[in-house]
């Protein structure tokens, strides 16, 4: 059985986080080149080539492209066949967050108890994670900083299976519309469809992982993405809700088996900070 | 768009009367922070002493929680957060002479109308593009609550900082205004 070491995991996680807070995905960047030539209004193309700027200095100066680092969501698949040794990967994950924070100059944003003094953790763990057991020797963790602001417009719905695709359409893009200059647009939007309660919206955050522009394997699915995209650049929120026809970069789906009695759908959306990167250790 | 206005901290109802949404503003002179926590204490302790930890007439809020300082920098990545969360706070602070706020997204009724009942002006920033903004605040003191870290007051000093008239004293809003003229669909 492969070993990798508690240290090793560490440093990757730690480098990881300071990666994402910094440098924007080159999809991402990309799908706001491209918006810059299509977006109707000017004080859009003005922002979309602010968002081009922040990109740059944040990545030039080694700095968090938004001041809010984001709560740390991590997806992780454990090879079957590989053992972690000098400490447990959950504790090397938090570790190289609590690094990541301290020497890459993040803030600390996360309160321990929700409700009462919402004392903040200091050092932005414990991080959210996902594990899942996959086959073969290696450990693959996706990352991804997820901002309050898109976090907070995010929704969640148990629609019935009467209310079929019309339903989920209409959930999806006044998810959208509501969102508007509360949630930085240009958004990406991450849908998760079938499952449970709580699954569909696990499902809506995985989806913010497949790079932009990817379609769904299902036809029928990629056409629904494709659909809303175009929908959703005609709600008229634009780049930062100024008004324009950059709305969202992308629209993706994910779709699960789900009870004979329900179609839950979530929809989580990103702010223009599109920060999530992985790596395969 | 009309063109860029310049104005200075602390500001005055004449200046106020100047500002209509969709303007383009330049903020110079000092200007205080906070959000989310600082605005609960800040009441708490106005319901308790009647004093508030600094002296708000005419002043500007910031909404806004900056990464630390990276050696060399003044202050790190500083852009607003989502103004609507202080919403319950804004209309005391307003009545007690506040003049203006900064922040991203929409304000609720009753800030808007506190806004021309006051003579305020809610100001918006670009979200998110803080590393470019915070290049045009010039000097940072703390100011109070400074257990709450991200969140403590403080005074910043901006240099020419960029932000738009957002919500007026005649009623005026740059996001809706700005979003019917694209809306080709209505949910």
């Amino acid at each position: 059985m492969r070993e990798i070491h508690f240290d090793e995991i560490v440093e990757k996680v730690k480098n990881l986080v300071m990666d994402a807070e910094y440098k924007l995905p080159q999809d991402f960047i990309q799908a706001i080149k491209v918006s810059v030539n299509k977006e109707e209004s000017d004080i859009g193309r003005e922002i979309l080539q602010e968002i081009l700027k922040n990109a740059e200095v944040a990545e030039k100066e080694q700095v968090a492209y938004c001041q809010d680092t984001g709560y740390p969501v991590f997806f992780v698949e454990v090879g079957q066949d590989v053992r972690v040794v000098g400490g447990s990967l959950k504790d090397a994950i938090n570790e190289g967050v609590r690094r990541a924070t301290k020497e890459g100059y993040l803030r600390a944003s996360l309160a321990y108890d929700p409700l009462f003094d919402r004392k903040n953790t200091g050092d932005n763990t414990p991080a959210l994670i996902y594990f899942d057991i996959v086959e073969g020797d290696k450990i693959k963790i996706k990352f991804a900083a997820k901002g309050g602001g898109s976090e907070n417009q995010s929704k969640q719905a148990m629609l019935k299976p009467a209310d079929g695709l019309e339903g989920v359409k209409k959930f999806v893009l006044q998810t959208i519309a509501n969102a508007g200059p509360n949630a930085c647009p240009p958004f990406t939007v991450g849908v998760g469809i079938g499952g449970t309660f709580d699954y569909s919206a696990v499902l809506a955050k995985k989806a913010l992982f497949r790079p932009i522009g990817e379609r769904h394997p299902d036809p029928r699915i990629a056409a629904l993405e494709e659909e809303l995209l175009n929908l959703a650049n005609q709600l008229g929120v634009g780049p930062l809700g100024f008004g324009g026809t950059t709305t969202a970069v992308d629209v993706k789906i994910e779709i699960a088996p789900c009870h004979i009695a329900s179609l839950p759908v979530a929809v989580n959306i990103q702010c223009h900070a599109a920060r999530h990167k992985e790596i395969e250790i | 768009m009309s063109n860029v206005k310049v104005i200075t901290t602390p500001l005055t109802d004449e200046v106020i009367e100047t500002l209509r949404a969709g303007d383009r503003v330049l903020i110079t002179g000092w200007v205080y922070t906070a959000r989310d926590a600082a605005h609960k204490r800040m009441l708490e302790d106005y319901e308790k002493t009647g004093n508030l930890p600094f002296d708000i007439k005419g002043q500007v809020i910031y909404y806004v929680g900056p990464t630390p300082a990276k050696p060399g920098q003044v202050i790190g990545s500083a852009g607003p957060t989502t103004a609507y969360r202080m919403d319950k706070y804004t209309p005391k602070l307003l009545e007690l002479g506040l003049k203006g706020t900064i922040g991203k997204g929409w304000r609720g009724p009753e800030v808007k109308e506190a806004l021309k009942k006051y003579k305020a002006v809610y100001f918006a920033a670009y979200g998110g593009t803080a590393a470019l903004l915070s290049k045009h605040i010039t000097k940072v003191e703390m100011v109070a609550y400074e257990d709450l870290g991200p969140e403590a007051i403080r005074k910043l000093y901006f240099q020419d900082f960029p932000v738009i008239v957002a919500n007026d004293i005649y009623g005026g809003d740059v996001f809706e205004e700005g979003q019917k003229k694209y809306r080709k669909l209505v949910i």
